[in-house]
């Protein structure tokens, strides 16, 4: 018995969904960053999985664009939070509502 | 064998999910991510996708989490978040439900449409010819998004630099 795509995209599934109930639960935005990050790896996971039962490369390409915007995305956000922080220590989610620095 | 490889990989990625998104601390949470992302690679290299597999263990393991770790280190916010106080009562059984939701959706709709997969995976390019079968795509088909992705890491990077950078003296240029 080995696993098929199948498998794979359900375990891409419920990564996913442990990523939004972390993204919605968490109140501290580096650990919110870091389930966003775990959701674009599902994502990635089902890519791959696609590309090998369909044996296109394209979906490996898709995960190789994904990994660069991911990285860039988490230096800008990082330096967004680090801008707010400063001025706001320990400020959580709830206390950036009002988009005042 | 594969399957051992599978269960075992699969215990890794849900109990480094799980760690992220359970852990009072952020240190703590941000190893859970490290887990995460080491049984993402070792899927990738089950699945014939051996240069993903190294960029994901060298970018997200080794450049994305140290990045994580040294803000929180830099920021001093490693205390641990008080997970039992919640502001809004309603909100954590709500997001799990909608978490639950969106798995499942994703669920049925793999299960209904498999099908049209093809339930043994077909051994896809052997070894070697990842790479090369990837670089040519990527110098081929996609040559002119691979140029963009130099544009957009030089964006992001000095954005990051002026965004975090201090000014001096109130003199706020």
């Amino acid at each position: 018995m080995t696993p098929t795509t199948t498998w794979y995209l359900v375990l891409a599934a419920v990564l996913f969904g442990v990523g939004v109930v972390g993204l919605m639960i968490r109140r501290n935005p580096l650990v919110m960053f870091m389930c966003i990050e775990l959701m674009l790896n599902a994502v990635n996971l089902s890519f791959v999985a696609f590309a090998q039962a369909f044996t296109d490369i394209s979906g490996q390409t898709a995960v190789f664009f994904v990994m660069v915007v991911a990285a860039a995305e988490v230096v800008v956000g990082l330096g967004i939070i680090i801008a707010i922080l400063r001025r706001r220590p320990g400020a959580t989610i709830d206390d950036l509502a009002e988009l005042k620095g | 064998m594969e399957l051992l490889v599978f269960v075992l990989a699969s215990a890794m990625v849900l109990a480094g999910a799980i760690g992220v998104i359970a852990c009072n601390n952020p240190v703590h949470a941000a190893l859970g991510l490290v887990l995460t992302l080491f049984g993402i690679a070792v899927h990738f290299v089950s699945m014939e996708a051996h240069f993903l597999a190294a960029v994901q263990v060298i970018v997200y393991a080794g450049a994305i989490v140290v990045l994580f770790l040294f803000v929180i280190m830099l920021l001093g916010v490693d205390r641990a978040e008080d997970l039992s106080v919640e502001p809004f009562q309603i909100q954590r059984p709500l997001a799990v439900i909608v978490g639950v939701a969106i798995s499942g959706l994703v669920i049925a709709a793999v299960v209904r449409g498999r099908s049209t997969l093809g339930e043994q995976l077909e051994s896809g390019v052997p070894g070697d010819d990842n790479i090369r079968e990837l670089a040519r795509s990527l110098f081929s088909d996609n040559v002119f998004a691979f140029e963009l992705t130099s544009v957009l890491l030089i964006v992001a990077v000095v954005g990051t630099v002026v965004l975090t950078r201090r000014q001096r003296g109130g003199a706020s240029k």
